[in-house]
């Protein structure tokens, strides 16, 4: 078992100390909000802004939902989203795994709270995109406005142009946080990667 | 070297993260020379009068073109404090109805008379959208003259729309009411029970005397605008329905299931024969008709009753549905009166129909049913063809004369510019934001004047300094002359602008009243000179029998009236010249101002509440003296023995 001592190492000092920061960064994430959507239209030139945040939305909620309402989308509230019940405790758990990781300073659990957080982000997209797919398909048939063939799913990422509004759909803060402690994570990842690399030629010269 | 590839990974991320997320704004587009051609230079005149309905202010606006400037607010159905307009004892009757006085009103739609479908700009229509009334102002002295009540009707947004010659002035019902003699009824009965009536009324080519012609008794639909045919297709009309659903409540969903809502045409023509043919049921239905008098200065209101009804499921061929996709708004007839453009609101197209091809279907019975006895035309047997992906949310169109048809798009916020021939969408430009109506001078006549184009936003917001919470409705003025619409100008408007139309300043500015002769003035208490100047006790009313010339009251020292008293003041301005009113006002009126033209007369009701001295004074800066035109008013006791005496100059 040749790779056993490597992934069971331990870090070096200061990738100790950058997978502590990646895990006390995220604390500040339940006070910033993950996830923006944003709506521009002629008559809204200002735009209009919506929040996400682990536990609830904040923004232009109301004025989007009653545009939103002549083509038949959804209620968009709390209710709506029963992952805001339980999202704070599994990010809580993640903070307390990449804590432990810093404490042991064992490689394995550096690399396993690295795919914890990359598992996490691909699963969030996931369900945004289910999410973002009923509420743009699943149109109540009373609606005022029917468009012809005509769906309203946000964007995922990025820009995308919906009747006359321009949605933009992207990370916010803590988003970008959560981004800065996965980056700081493979670069502890990468860094003790190419010490193990390199103690393992050692080894063999 | 560790520590250089960690910054060189934290700069990376920095560009990632706070690369802008925010699309480029909104951007107003304006050509080089845009200023040079709305600049009107000081001591000329603008091209075009443009009257502009003021929505819930219930007043017109009078604007230039191209400048854009505000040359009157002109009020209609409500009060104006400002000239007296509704608390003049001569002008309280014009707010008189069924309900009695009635103070304010929402006018919503313009209707400037024409002849031969050209603008004569002889008198500007507008409608009262909340208690139904129809008022015409006299374009030479820019004052309305007659208000008439609409009976058997409710929300008269359909109006006032008219034909060719100005022969009738329409008025649609929006909201369908039970009329006849049970009106107690279940608003669930809805369907049953209410009627939308089309009103038509008679316009004197002469005097512009407005009478209740008939009425057309058409199913509860909610009938919205209207647009007569002309030309070829002068002796129809044209109405937009929604809610043929026929829903009473939460219409905004239970009024817009359905694909297709219609626009109902009417030959009027054949209605007025079977009228004329004494055809016409006499119905029930109390209205008012309040006429201004320009020679004796004062309104009167009559109260009348009953108007002449006709059921189109009686007579064939007076009503046909035409389909139209979706709760349409505007219906519009081209400049040659071929084409009628309705525009579905809710609509992802917009049609345009060909009345040779309505003619035709009529006569072949191209029918694809009957509702309650009224043919409904084929949808494709009357098509001329579909405008494709013109926008979103289109109201109203207007044309050019060039075959061209302009139609405003609400939600996407833009005035799209199309062929009518070809269908084919040419030029769109946004609007700032959310346009309403739009007009071209002469755009609804035979002869339009395709040079600019009036976009009325429902939507403000940043165009100006900010006012609070409440914000003026911005305008936009674009030049359609060339292929491309371009944008000249942004000009904030008074109230709430719906319709509005604009005609060639040379067709009225050389025939306005400068001032009304004096030996003309019919006025039961018009003074023609300073000597018949007096005051008179008619038991507990006193008549103040006053004359203004610059810079005097005669009389100006009035004594003898007691608390308890009705004081009224027929105030003639002597003055013969253009541009010299003179205003009346005394301390604690209840009322307003008097604001007296040269050689009219007016009369303030003054009822004094207490004993003191009163001043009175001129208001409107009238001479170099105008500070001094004033005069006192002594309130004695009631019961007291103060004798009545009055003078002027006595020192």
């Amino acid at each position: 078992m040749a790779i056993f001592p490597l992934i069971m190492a331990t870090i070096s000092t200061l990738n100790r100390i950058l997978v502590f920061l990646a895990a006390v960064l995220i604390i500040s994430t339940y006070y910033l909000p993950l996830w923006q959507i944003s709506l521009w239209a002629p008559q809204y030139p200002e735009g209009l802004n919506m929040k996400i945040w682990y536990d609830r939305l904040s923004g232009d909620v109301d004025i989007i939902n009653g545009v939103n309402h002549y083509i038949g989308m959804k209620h968009i509230g709390v209710e709506m989203f029963p992952e805001f019940t339980y999202l704070k405790y599994i990010f809580a758990a993640v903070i307390a795994f990449g804590l432990l990781a810093a404490i042991l300073a064992k490689r394995w659990m550096a690399f396993t709270f690295l795919a914890i957080l990359i598992l996490l982000g691909i699963g969030v997209l996931v369900d945004m995109y289910i999410w973002g797919y009923d509420y743009g398909h699943n149109l109540d048939p009373k609606a005022a406005i029917k468009v012809p063939d005509m769906a309203y799913q946000p964007p995922l990422v990025g820009y995308k142009e919906l009747l006359n509004f321009l949605a933009y759909s992207g990370p916010d803060v803590a988003g970008w946080i959560l981004g800065f402690s996965m980056m700081l994570l493979t670069f502890v990842g990468f860094s003790e990667w190419r010490t193990s690399k390199k103690s393992r030629k050692l080894k063999l010269n | 070297m560790k520590t250089q590839t960690l910054i060189i990974w934290m700069a990376a991320f920095a560009l990632v993260a706070f690369s802008a997320c925010k699309p480029k704004g909104v951007q107003t587009t304006l050509t080089g020379d845009a200023a040079s051609r709305v600049y009107v230079p000081p001591g000329q005149h603008d091209e075009f009068y443009n009257i502009v309905s003021g929505g819930f202010n219930g007043q017109m606006s009078v604007v230039g073109l191209p400048s854009g400037r505000v040359l009157k607010i002109l009020p209609v159905f409500s009060l104006n404090p400002e000239n007296g307009w509704g608390f003049s004892e001569e002008t309280k009757p014009m707010f008189n109805t069924s309900h009695g006085f009635v103070p304010w009103d929402d006018l919503h739609h313009i209707a400037i008379s024409t002849t031969n479908a050209e603008h004569d700009a002889r008198w500007a229509f507008g409608n009262a959208n909340n208690t139904p009334r129809i008022a015409r102002v006299d374009l030479t002295t820019f004052k309305t003259t007659e208000i008439i009540e609409i009976p058997n009707s409710a929300g008269n947004h359909s109006s006032p729309f008219i034909t060719e010659n100005t022969e009738y002035v329409v008025a649609g019902t929006r909201f369908s009411v039970p009329v006849g003699e049970n009106r107690d009824v279940p608003i669930s009965s809805y369907k049953e029970n209410f009627k939308g009536n089309i009103t038509f009324i008679s316009v004197d080519p002469t005097h512009g005397t407005m009478e209740l012609a008939f009425q057309i008794e058409a199913p509860p639909f909610n009938f919205d605008l209207a647009r007569a045919g002309k030309k070829k297709s002068h002796g129809w009309f044209f109405f937009s329905t929604y809610n043929t659903e026929m829903a009473h409540t939460l219409l905004e969903v239970n009024a817009s299931q359905k694909d297709k809502d219609f626009i109902m045409a009417v030959n009027w023509k054949k209605a007025e024969q079977y009228i004329k043919e004494g055809k016409g049921k006499m119905t029930g239905g109390k209205y008012a008709h309040n006429t201004w008098d320009e020679s004796t200065h004062m309104a009167t209101s009559t109260i009348k009753e009953g108007v002449l009804s006709l059921d189109p499921r009686e007579f064939k061929d007076i009503v046909y549905f035409i389909p139209c996709p979706k709760s349409p708004h505007g219906t519009d007839t081209d400049p040659t009166g071929e084409y009628i453009i309705g525009s579905g609101k809710l609509a992802a197209i917009i049609p345009v129909f060909s009345f040779t091809k309505m003619l035709q279907a009529i006569e072949n019975e191209d029918f694809e049913g009957m509702l309650d006895g009224m043919p409904v035309l084929k949808y494709e047997s009357v098509l001329h063809g579909e405008v494709n992906k013109p926008g979103l949310g289109p109201l109203h169109t207007e044309f050019d004369g060039k075959g061209n048809a302009y139609t405003s798009m609400f939600v996407s916020s833009e005035i799209v510019k199309w062929n009518i021939e070809t269908l084919e969408v040419l030029d769109r430009v946004p609007t700032y934001y959310s346009v309403g109506h739009l007009m071209i001078p002469g755009g609804p006549t035979g002869k339009p004047h395709g040079k600019y184009m009036v976009a009325y936003n429902k939507i403000t917001k940043d165009r100006y300094l900010p006012t609070g919470p409440e914000l003026a409705h911005s305008a936009q003025l674009y030049d359609i002359s060339g292929d491309k619409m371009q944008l000249l100008l942004d000009f904030p408007t008074i109230g709430e602008p719906h319709y509005a139309e604009a005609f060639p300043a040379t067709l009225i500015k050389d025939k306005q009243v400068r001032f009304y002769k004096i030996e003309d003035n019919n006025h039961p208490a018009a003074l023609k000179g300073v000597n018949d100047a007096r005051v008179e006790r008619d038991g507990n009313k006193v008549h103040v029998y006053m004359t203004s010339i610059r810079s005097n009251f005669r009389p100006d020292n009035i004594e003898g009236v007691r608390v308890g008293d009705e004081v009224y003041f027929h105030v003639t301005n002597l003055e013969q010249d253009w541009d010299v009113p003179h205003g009346f006002a005394i301390k604690g009126a209840n009322t307003a101002e008097l604001l007296i033209m040269p050689g009219e007369t007016s009369t303030l009701k003054w009822v004094p509440d207490r004993v003191g001295v009163f001043p009175f004074y001129c208001t409107d800066f009238c001479s170099a003296l105008h500070q001094e035109m004033q005069g006192y008013l002594r309130v004695s006791p009631a019961g007291s023995n103060t004798p009545l005496t009055y003078s002027t100059g006595d020192l």
